[in-house]
């Protein structure tokens, strides 16, 4: 062996836990990123969509004729194409509609050779409607007396979902104190800043590729294909670079079977991108609810009982939104050890813009009502609410009542991590004590937290996903992978798992993970599972390819295989480090031997985790994780602006892998979180939104952004990749609460309708101060 | 009928010309004429900041700017802030402190970032979250964008800390 000699020895590093780059970063710095709205093909026209602009009404006429003789324009559809291509959650949606049901209901949709003749064709359009009277409230809606949206869904029911544990009435009669409030989370919106955007293209086969955001490509395929007529099997998914996803393209929406269908009609590939307007008057929503809440508990602070009463605004169909159930159930159930628990919630079909998945996938809801009800009762219990929080805190081992398994469980850790770096309970004292004093300027200091699943979530028949991986001559690794890319930086994680495992360089790996023709099964981004469940199947897969390296090592350099280890671009002894070969060497004497082996493994990986099933009782998620949160904030009380100090965030992540990833993760779904507690609002008057713009519709900006103190728990997952959980939806989910709280604790105001808007603030602590003797 | 005009400008250090509509805006030139897709389009009305280029050395919301006001002007865009010897210290700085997510919004992050810098090479991070106000972001929460901002600041101070 050429190298025994001299060689230095490679000593043992590890990357987990260490800040790797996202490998996207450097083209996406330089402008180079071609994303899905950069994208052109040849002969590619452009599709445009005519809103209803109004809530619900019938088409009494539609005429098209005027649009079809602009030149430029190849096709203009209508509802009468698709008849019949129902899709959707219970298939109430359909691409393009023939009666309106919501403002920005598609009724026409062109394709021309640019967007500008598109947009004068729709100007050419003629629709004469007559309006109907309109739900615009899910309470309204589930009146006896409301008229019936749709003919199949008595009393405008779309979904309805319930869970029951133990005795509501008995615990209720043996609780010293009971909190009981009703909150009103409001419709809010993703604000992707790449707009929606799909380009179709049919080939001579009647095989559809759809270049497309969507951060779910394999059921993607089967939710597309009832809303174009074809089979799953004949949609192939790329998906180019987006502009954030957040949940957003967790669904098919009807501009993707518009572009699909229009590029059918004209047999040319069609685009079909939304102005910032549109998006936001045809993007999916938060989940609004009305949530009905009571928590009880002993004089001692033990929590007796939790019951929430739920009522969704379906919108006027049904995509992920009114699912939300399955997880406000398990945060209603499983956030702090509730003993008898009564979930029940119903979806109502309205005139609103209906709602889809957003990033905490209706935990941002159910914690805005649990945590401040956690605050409400330590306060009428006379506790201190940290000490409140840590005597309910479950513990390592135990079930909730939906018999999700807390295996490894951090939450008091957390609580005592965030209460000591905040100073929580000596600041809460000292600011309730100078609440009624004078001065225009209140601080105050509020906690909350949360549980969420972090090891996925089994709500379709699997969770899992697959990895193809392989080694080539040259020692560069190629991983792919059915993991998306939204942004998130799954990228990153990947590539660090596979250096840690083979001992290459971190640029010397390549992961292709976005075309369906390529790359295997994954169920999406979603659910805060990528890391765990992606994470897992690279780590699985580059072990194999490990193991099959070093059987190798061992023929040609006549040592044990359990002896080697690949470390820094060579088979080592792992002892001592000592270099043996070269790994490109060792990979090309494997492929060029008399028995020629190339590196190429698979791997299905399938979480241990049992399906939600109708009863809701099961084990649905790998793993779960907590969080807690600590807000600092100072209110104006004449203006009733809330500023937001500084942060401390406690979360168990299981174990870090990408440290600088982490850290992004959760300073950007706080800001999520943050705009959601305190600007974010879509105005909506009788179904029409009145502010579909960023000027009236604000989103969290650079100097608003207030410092974080982060700390990473670790409670080793034994379940996780290294012992990693799923981390990006806590970090939205529950600082909103935590500045509910510490309003209350700058102002004695308690609001349970977000946002905390200056107008609604200012309105409240002039009442309460009136309201004093 | 649509009339043209003939503009002549300079484009990241190049002369070019141009016959646009008297409509066009600055983005739309840029993208659909000369292909630097890297400026964004994510509002069209000047609330975002994607679509952020510098104009005679200031930054100005490409979007609002009408192409035909390019004439006789020194344009930059993101793709013209690379030089052959790599990336400028300012998008450096923005991979290195992790500051790209989906990355959408950086282009026009990355160029006020570039102008503030180049106008105060001190900038506090009070001042940096100032200057950066106009763009939105949805992924980061701006936090690692001021990190790589400050850093850079920090290496044209005294190189040191």
């Amino acid at each position: 062996m050429e190298q025994k000699a001299a060689a230095p020895a490679i000593a043992r590093k590890t990357l987990i836990g260490q800040r790797i780059k996202k490998p996207d970063a450097p083209d996406k710095a330089s402008g180079k990123t071609r994303y899905i709205n950069d994208m052109a093909l040849p002969q590619m026209l452009h599709g445009k969509v005519l809103f209803a602009g109004r809530p619900h009404a019938r088409i009494v006429r539609l005429d098209t004729s005027a649009a079809e003789k602009l030149p430029g324009v190849h096709a203009v559809l209508t509802g009468k194409d698709a008849v019949g291509l129902n899709f959707g959650f219970v298939r109430d949606n359909v691409p393009l509609k023939s009666i309106v049901r919501c403002e920005h209901d598609e009724i026409a949709a062109v394709a021309a050779e640019s967007e500008d003749i598109a947009r004068q064709a729709l100007k050419l359009i003629e629709v004469e409607y007559e309006d109907l009277p309109g739900i615009f409230a899910p309470e309204d809606g589930a009146r006896a007396d409301a008229p019936l949206l749709r003919d199949n869904f008595p009393g405008n029911k779309s979904l309805h979902f319930a869970f029951k544990h133990g005795d509501v009435a008995a615990a209720e009669a043996a609780s010293d104190f009971i909190v009981d409030s009703v909150f009103r989370p409001h419709h809010v919106t993703h604000c992707c800043m790449g707009t929606s955007c799909a380009i179709a293209d049919f080939d001579d086969n009647g095989k559809l590729t759809i270049w497309t955001q969507s951060q779910y490509p394999y059921n993607y395929k089967m939710d597309l294909a009832p809303a174009l007529g074809i089979q799953p099997g004949d949609i192939r998914v790329i998906q180019p670079p987006v502009g954030g996803a957040f949940g957003s393209k967790l669904d098919v929406y009807p501009y993707e079977p518009i572009a699909a269908l229009l590029a059918k009609k004209t047999g040319r590939p069609v685009k079909v991108m939304y102005s910032r307007e549109e998006e936001f008057k045809a993007s999916p929503t938060r989940q609004p609810a009305v949530i009905h809440m009571r928590t009880g508990c002993k004089r001692d602070g033990a929590l007796t009982f939790r019951s929430a009463d739920v009522l969704l605004d379906n919108g006027a169909y049904t995509s992920w939104g009114p699912t939300i159930p399955v997880i406000m159930m398990r945060t209603t159930s499983g956030h702090y050890r509730v003993p008898v628990v009564d979930f029940k919630a119903q979806a109502i079909y309205t005139n609103n813009p209906y709602a889809g998945s957003f990033r905490g996938y209706g935990n941002v809801q159910t914690t805005w009502a649990t945590a401040q009800q956690m605050d409400m009762l330590a306060d009428m219990v006379d506790l201190d609410p940290l000490e409140f929080h840590i005597k309910n805190a479950q513990k390592s081992g135990e079930y909730t009542p939906q018999k999700s398994f807390l295996r490894e469980c951090a939450l008091a850790e957390c609580l005592e991590a965030a209460g000591k770096a905040s100073d929580y309970s000596r600041k809460r004292k000292e600011y309730a004590a100078l609440r009624e004093t004078p001065g225009r300027y209140k601080k105050g200091i509020g906690l909350a937290s949360s549980i969420h699943n972090a090891g996925g979530a089994k709500i379709h028949k699997s969770d899992g996903i697959g990895t193809i991986l392989k080694v080539d001559d040259y020692a560069r690794v190629t991983v792919i992978s059915g993991a998306s890319e939204i942004g998130q930086g799954i990228d990153a994680v990947i590539t660090l798992i596979v250096a840690e495992e083979l001992g290459v360089p971190l640029e010397h790996v390549t992961l292709v993970n976005n075309d369906s023709d390529i790359a295997p099964w994954d169920v999406g981004v979603h659910a805060s599972r990528t890391t765990f469940i992606a994470g897992n199947g690279t780590r699985r897969a580059a072990q194999k390819a490990k193991a099959q390296i070093l059987q190798s090592a061992e023929k040609f350099l006549g040592e044990a295989a359990e002896t080697l280890e690949l470390r820094g671009g060579h088979v080592v002894r792992d002892a001592c480090g000592t270099p043996l070969i070269k790994l490109d060497r060792l990979l090309r004497q494997m492929h060029f031997q008399d028995e020629p082996e190339l590196v190429m493994v698979t791997d299905y990986y399938e979480p241990k985790s049992e399906p939600e099933g109708a009863s809701h009782i099961s084990d649905h998620s790998a793993a779960y994780s907590h969080a807690v949160h600590v807000a600092e904030i100072t209110v104006d009380t004449l203006t009733g602006e809330i500023e937001v100090d500084r942060i401390t965030v406690a979360q168990d992540v299981g174990r870090v892998i990408n440290r600088m990833g982490l850290e992004g993760q959760i300073e950007g779904g706080i800001a999520i979180g943050l705009g959601y507690a305190l600007s974010e609002n879509m105005q909506l008057e009788r179904g029409l939104l009145k502010n579909p713009s960023f000027r009236d519709y604000k989103l969290i900006t650079a100097p608003e952004m207030p410092p974080l103190d982060m700390h990473f728990i670790e409670s080793d997952c034994a379940e996780g990749p290294y012992g990693a959980k799923g981390i990006s939806e806590l970090p939205t989910i529950v600082i909103a609460p935590a500045i509910a709280n510490a309003l209350y604790n700058a102002t004695g105001v308690r609001l349970f309708d977000p946002p905390l808007a200056p107008e609604k603030v200012a309105r409240a602590i002039a009442d309460l101060r009136q309201s004093r003797p | 009928m649509s009339v043209e005009i003939e503009i002549r400008f300079t484009l990241n250090g190049r002369p070019v010309s141009a016959r646009i509509g008297p409509t066009m805006k600055t983005l739309t030139l840029l993208r659909e004429q000369f292909g630097l897709s890297g400026t964004k389009y994510a509002c069209g009305e000047g609330e975002c900041g994607a679509c952020t280029i510098r104009v005679d050395g200031k930054t100005q919301n490409s979007c609002l700017m009408f192409a035909a006001d390019c004439d006789g002007r020194e344009i930059v865009t993101i793709e013209g802030l690379k030089t052959p010897a790599g990336m400028n210290p300012v998008q450096k700085a923005f991979v290195e402190h992790g500051a790209v997510q989906c990355g959408f919004c950086m282009p026009g992050m990355i160029m006020q970032a570039d102008y503030l810098l180049g106008n105060n090479p001190q900038l506090t991070r009070q001042e940096a979250q100032r200057g950066l106000e106009g763009n939105l972001c949805r992924c980061t929460g701006y936090t690692k964008v001021l990190d790589a901002v400050e850093s850079v600041a920090r290496q044209k101070c005294c190189g040191q800390c």
